[in-house]
């Protein structure tokens, strides 16, 4: 089920306030955020480490509660976790004494839509499709961090979510690894056409992979600039190294550079 | 290993014997080989010893003599008397330990409000010496089973409930989160994240709670008991029948050193996700 105009996820002016224990006062990590994504697109958010976009992504997973705004999937405001979304998280959260196969069968066995014997088919079929058949007896701690992650996204994608939520999934990868990771959930993504908001700190990994990359500037979190990529698809790692690809970085760092001068930290 | 379904990356032949880490072929036995041998020579140094008469055997009876004991105290009917109420004891008591306290461990684990409300008595008990409370314990419910199930029962019940409440309370907050972010309700994350997760700890303490309750259970009957292993070797040492006294001892400690085994080996069973270390 879509919106009207085709939008999957709407959030309007959406504001998220924690309290601090140690001050004993509540500063504001999310201020203000609006911003669409449509059915079938791929959304990067950027932006400084703390800038509030975990923050923000774990509010849209329905974790966490907003403190004014509002947030919407498929016309439907979200009220706390649900079926329609599945979170890739930063760490693997795997449950290690569980095979791989019965991990990616975990969402869907929670949520109970579909009787066990489906759900195994459905989690062979999405471990397949993430290259790990050869493991599906191994447990977690047997595998290397890409292959884990690999799991963690089979796992969310296995629960057929309307929206795909990930949070940095590639940050604790080495570096080849990383890129070869960014490759594969291209071709996944291209298979299992899905929407996707992805959290990253890294420039080129957001250009790499969008239709459209939104920087987030220093906390509080606020859309600073919202860049179309218009690149072609499918895109190989090669693409990275193209002229328009650099223009994309090149202003996207100027926004950032702005905004690290206005709030005098340059941690990215 | 199995070579007759080798794929063509576990050959036999591309796999070399000197491979780094690979286990020699007694590697697996050696700790059963080498702890066994200690226990056979230390036998035999000891009836040397006995033998010599380097000891009077009024206070050291050779391994022989023992063994002469055991086939003496199985004669007697008696024995399985003494057996059938130390067992009963042990398994009344344990089983109160592990009924009560594994429930009660985990609901303290889980819920904040009952952990404050249960936390006093807990830190009350643990610090006290509860076999000291053997006495008190033989005065409310007199001479019979149930002073030695109360016993053994106080013993094994504080490393059950205390591991299991670890337990529950050192789960990953990454995996509820997970669990929670797949909609996961209450139960379904106790059932499929608290209880696995937890599943170590328990076996940990029930594995203490073992020696705990064996320790408990001979304590109890040296200070009051009409039957019972720990009676038999306490009457025995009494009059200086020091063969049947250490026969009863060495029954004791062969039963705790079993079951530690058996749950030893359970706790690996669990464990089986663990890369090896």
């Amino acid at each position: 089920m879509t919106g009207f105009d085709g939008i999957k996820l709407s959030a309007r002016g959406v504001c998220i306030h924690y309290w601090q224990e140690r001050s004993h006062r509540s500063f504001c990590a999310v201020d203000g955020v609006s911003m669409d994504v449509r059915d079938g697109e791929f959304v990067a958010i950027v932006g400084p480490s703390g800038c509030g976009k975990t923050t923000f992504l774990n509010a849209i997973d329905g974790l966490i509660p907003i403190s004014a705004g509002s947030l919407s999937l498929s016309g439907r405001p979200i009220k706390g976790p649900g079926h329609d979304r599945a979170m890739v998280f930063q760490h693997p959260s795997l449950l290690p004494w569980r095979t791989v196969l019965a991990n990616v069968a975990y969402g869907l066995e929670i949520q109970g839509r579909v009787d066990r014997h489906e759900a195994r088919e459905r989690a062979h079929a999405f471990v397949r499709m993430v290259g790990l058949e050869r493991f599906e007896d191994h447990f977690p701690l047997e595998l290397s961090g890409g292959m884990q992650q690999r799991v963690n996204l089979a796992r969310a994608l296995a629960t057929d979510p309307e929206l795909m939520l990930l949070d940095e999934p590639f940050a604790a990868l080495d570096a080849q690894t990383r890129e070869y990771m960014q490759l594969e959930l291209l071709r996944i993504w291209g298979e299992a056409r899905k929407t996707a908001v992805f959290i990253t700190h890294d420039i080129k990994e957001a250009i790499y992979l969008a239709n459209r990359v939104i920087v987030f500037t220093a906390r509080p979190g606020r859309v600073k600039l919202t860049l179309d990529i218009d690149l072609p698809r499918p895109r190989e790692l090669r693409v990275k190294r193209t002229p328009h690809f650099l223009e994309y970085e090149d202003a996207i760092w100027s926004a950032i550079e702005e905004e690290s001068t206005l709030a005098k930290v340059v941690t990215i | 290993m199995n070579t007759e379904k080798a794929t063509p990356d576990s050959d036999a032949r591309t796999e070399p014997h000197n491979a780094v880490g690979r286990p020699g072929r007694l590697a697996a036995y050696q700790p059963t080989l080498i702890g066994g041998g200690a226990v056979l020579l230390s036998i035999a140094v000891w009836q040397l010893i006995a033998a010599a008469q380097v000891v009077s055997p009024l206070f050291l009876p050779a391994p022989t003599e023992i063994v002469k004991a055991y086939v003496q105290m199985f004669h007697d009917p008696e024995i399985w008397l003494d057996l059938e109420t130390s067992g009963l004891e042990v398994l009344y008591g344990f089983g109160l330990a592990v009924v009560i306290g594994l429930p009660m461990g985990i609901v303290m684990g889980w819920y904040r409000p009952i952990r404050y409300a249960l936390d006093p008595f807990i830190a009350f008990f643990y610090s006290t010496p509860r076999i000291a409370l053997t006495p008190l314990m033989v005065i409310w419910l007199g001479i019979g089973i149930w002073s030695k199930v109360a016993v053994i029962f106080l013993g094994a019940f504080f490393p059950i409930a205390i591991n299991a409440m670890a337990g529950i309370r050192s789960l990953d907050p990454l995996l509820l989160r997970a669990a929670r972010s797949f909609g996961a309700r209450d139960a379904q994350i106790f059932r499929t994240i608290a209880l696995p997760g937890t599943v170590p700890f328990i076996l940990t303490g029930i594995r203490l709670g073992v020696g705990h309750a064996l320790i408990g259970l001979v304590v109890a009957e040296l200070i009051a008991a009409q039957y019972g292993i720990g009676k038999l070797m306490e009457d025995s040492f009494d009059v200086f029948n020091m063969a049947t006294g250490f026969a009863a001892l060495i029954l004791i400690a062969v039963t705790g050193v079993v079951l530690t085994i058996a749950i030893q080996r359970l706790e690996r069973r669990f464990d089986a996700w663990r890369p090896n270390q």
